[in-house]
């Protein structure tokens, strides 16, 4: 973990000398011209960060406890929103979808990944190919994607259980089974979205000097040794900061079970996102849907701090 | 190029290397060949399918007869072409909007010296935290109902356009372009007259072009790809992307023509990235190899 803690020494990030306060009125009233042109470079995009990204985040944890309905002044409820939330049968299978969602797409979406690059690095043809079809993936759009494997898991001409007859495996229900819906959405979020993975990977394993293998095979390591010792201790950070990535991403699943399930069967992939969007636009709740909300904040805040921490390293200077 | 790998080179010059290695390379290719090119096949080609052929079991591999009326209904019964000029508009927009006023603003930051830039560089980052969808609610009411000019920007693709300024990635990915270009270049501009917009224009953008490309191809697919946002934003069926307008209609139309449909949705993205695969997969090589 070298690479996160080696900093230039503070002489080389000095910040320049602060410069000497105007002495005269021509030079101030020069600075001031200087500050309106900057900001009038800024203007357009400091607008939009405020309205579209600082207002609203304000705005769910002041909503979060209040009764809104838009069109009519809002009122104080106190945390009326978050027992409400809270009692709501559908709360509890959201966030358990969610979480067994994100880890079932961690464990599957993550070892695959790994794997397969580990593999594709040893080849040594049809390296172009390979990048581009295991990416392909990720540039289909999501929704069409979803569409596609909700027609793969159709219990009746399905690909998927036609591909079960043909190896003479007992057929799934797949999305549309309650035991089976979840692990079918995680295949589908694998599948569309390995591409990236995968090439990070490669230019992690790319990375690693080749010299480290070669004096692990002089010390005798098996090819089982040589990942373990080798690739994986030189191939950590990159492998941390995917997987809080991910975690982070799988949190906020919505397209696929929105169009493959509905939520169901039986909210059985009923996730947060999707209860937030039905909170609000089903329910016209937004109180309910803004704690909902700052609930889910909160935990991926959590995360994305400690992604931004981990690699904050040559960013000290901001 | 032929850097040591796992596996020695000496050990796959052995003809016992040579044929586990011969071995897998086939699997991997059978095995991507079957994840992930024949689903794209099947798609392909199970729009062209009749509409009884593709509910057939055992299916078909091959269409019993090519038929392209599945693309051609596509295309006229779910009103294909102008939910593609909404998206094609969306994009475009989001791109010119992002290009211009992130540009700027990470210019001003970078290179302007304004008051306070640090608290609003931190301020920016800080919504790299802030997860996107977690929040739109509370963008979507504001949205709905600007704040001080109380307007509504709902059904309008300035809703798509304005948000999509927001993009604190993008924004720091420029930035910490521009804090790479000597001060030098830019004071040798000034003195030569040129202004802070003429040295923008003329200096730090022809220098930038790869961090531009990054951003523009960013840019585009967000806004080709998403769903949540536009779906709340836009409930007047005749302004709904692409993305929108195929899970809308996916309900009640005949499974091959939604089929075609998504064949028809996918192409300007996979056509974008076949053409620009090169800048695109090594944009996302380089990306991690920072860390």
């Amino acid at each position: 973990m070298t690479e996160t803690t080696a900093r230039p020494p503070a002489e080389a990030i000095a910040v320049p000398p602060v410069q000497a306060p105007p002495p005269a009125g021509g030079r101030g009233r020069r600075r001031l011209a200087d500050q309106a042109r900057a900001y009038g470079f800024l203007l357009g995009g400091l607008l939009c960060f405020a309205l579209f990204s600082w207002y609203p985040a304000i705005r769910a944890v002041v909503i979060a406890f209040q009764k809104y309905t838009p069109g009519s002044s809002p009122e104080w409820v106190g945390t009326a929103n978050f027992t409400r939330v809270l009692d709501d049968p559908e709360f509890t299978a959201a966030w358990r979808n969610t979480l067994t969602f994100t880890l079932l797409a961690l464990l599957i979406g993550f070892a695959i990944p790994f794997l397969l690059a580990l593999v594709l690095n040893e080849l040594r043809h049809a390296k172009a190919f390979f990048r581009v079809v295991v990416y392909l993936p990720v540039m289909i759009p999501p929704v069409v994607s979803a569409l596609l494997w909700k027609w793969f898991y159709d219990p009746g001409a399905g690909l998927a259980n036609e591909a079960l007859r043909f190896a003479h495996l007992p057929t799934s229900n797949w999305s549309n089974g309650a035991d089976t819906a979840l692990i079918s959405l995680v295949i589908v979020a694998t599948w569309a979205n390995m591409g990236g993975t995968v090439l990070i990977y490669l230019a992690a394993l790319q990375s690693i000097p080749g010299e480290l293998y070669e004096a692990a095979e002089l010390d005798g390591a098996g090819l089982l040794q040589r990942i373990r010792h080798v690739t994986i201790p030189q191939t950590r950070f990159v492998i941390l900061m995917l997987m809080l990535l991910q975690i982070i991403a799988t949190m906020q699943v919505f397209t696929e079970p929105f169009v493959i399930t509905g939520g169901g069967p039986e909210n059985a992939t009923v996730t947060v996102l999707y209860l937030i969007y039905k909170y609000a636009f089903l329910y016209n709740d937004f109180g309910g849907a803004c704690a909902l909300s700052v609930m889910l904040l909160v935990l991926l805040g959590a995360f994305s701090a400690l992604y931004l921490w981990l690699t904050r390293s040559g960013e000290d200077d901001v | 190029m032929s850097t040591r790998t796992l596996v020695s080179p000496a050990a796959l010059a052995r003809p016992r290397g040579r044929a586990v290695y011969w071995t897998v390379f086939t699997a991997v290719l059978v095995l991507f060949v079957i994840a992930f090119l024949f689903p794209v096949y099947w798609m392909v080609t199970g729009a062209m399918k009749s509409p009884d052929e593709v509910a057939k079991t055992p299916p078909t591999l091959v269409p019993e007869q090519w038929r392209f009326s599945g693309y051609t209904d596509a295309w006229d019964l779910m009103q294909l072409p102008q939910h593609l000029w909404n998206t094609v508009v969306q994009a475009a927009g989001a791109w010119l909007f992002q290009l211009v006023f992130c540009t700027a603003a990470a210019y001003a930051l970078s290179k302007l010296r304004p008051a306070f830039g640090k608290v609003i560089l931190g301020g920016i980052l800080a919504t790299l935290m802030v997860p996107a969808q977690a929040l739109v609610v509370p963008k979507y009411l504001t949205v709905a109902d600007l704040p001080l000019i109380h307007t509504s920007l709902l059904n309008d693709p300035l809703s798509i356009w304005l948000p999509a300024v927001a993009n604190a990635f993008n924004l720091y990915l420029l930035k910490r372009f521009f804090d790479q270009i000597p001060r030098d270049v830019l004071e040798a501009a000034e003195i030569d007259g040129a202004g802070k917009l003429r040295t923008l224009w003329s200096i730090v953008l022809p220098m930038s072009r790869p961090v531009l490309g990054v951003v523009s191809i960013f840019a585009l697919v967000a806004v080709w790809q998403d769903f949540l946002w536009p779906l709340m934003v836009f409930s007047d069926t005749g302004k709904q992307p692409i993305s929108v307008a195929l899970v809308q209609l996916s309900q009640n139309i005949q499974l091959t023509v939604l089929i075609a449909a998504m064949v028809i949705a996918s192409i300007p993205m996979v056509a974008l990235f076949l053409l620009f695969q090169r800048h695109i997969i090594a944009g996302i090589s380089a990306g991690s190899t920072k860390g």
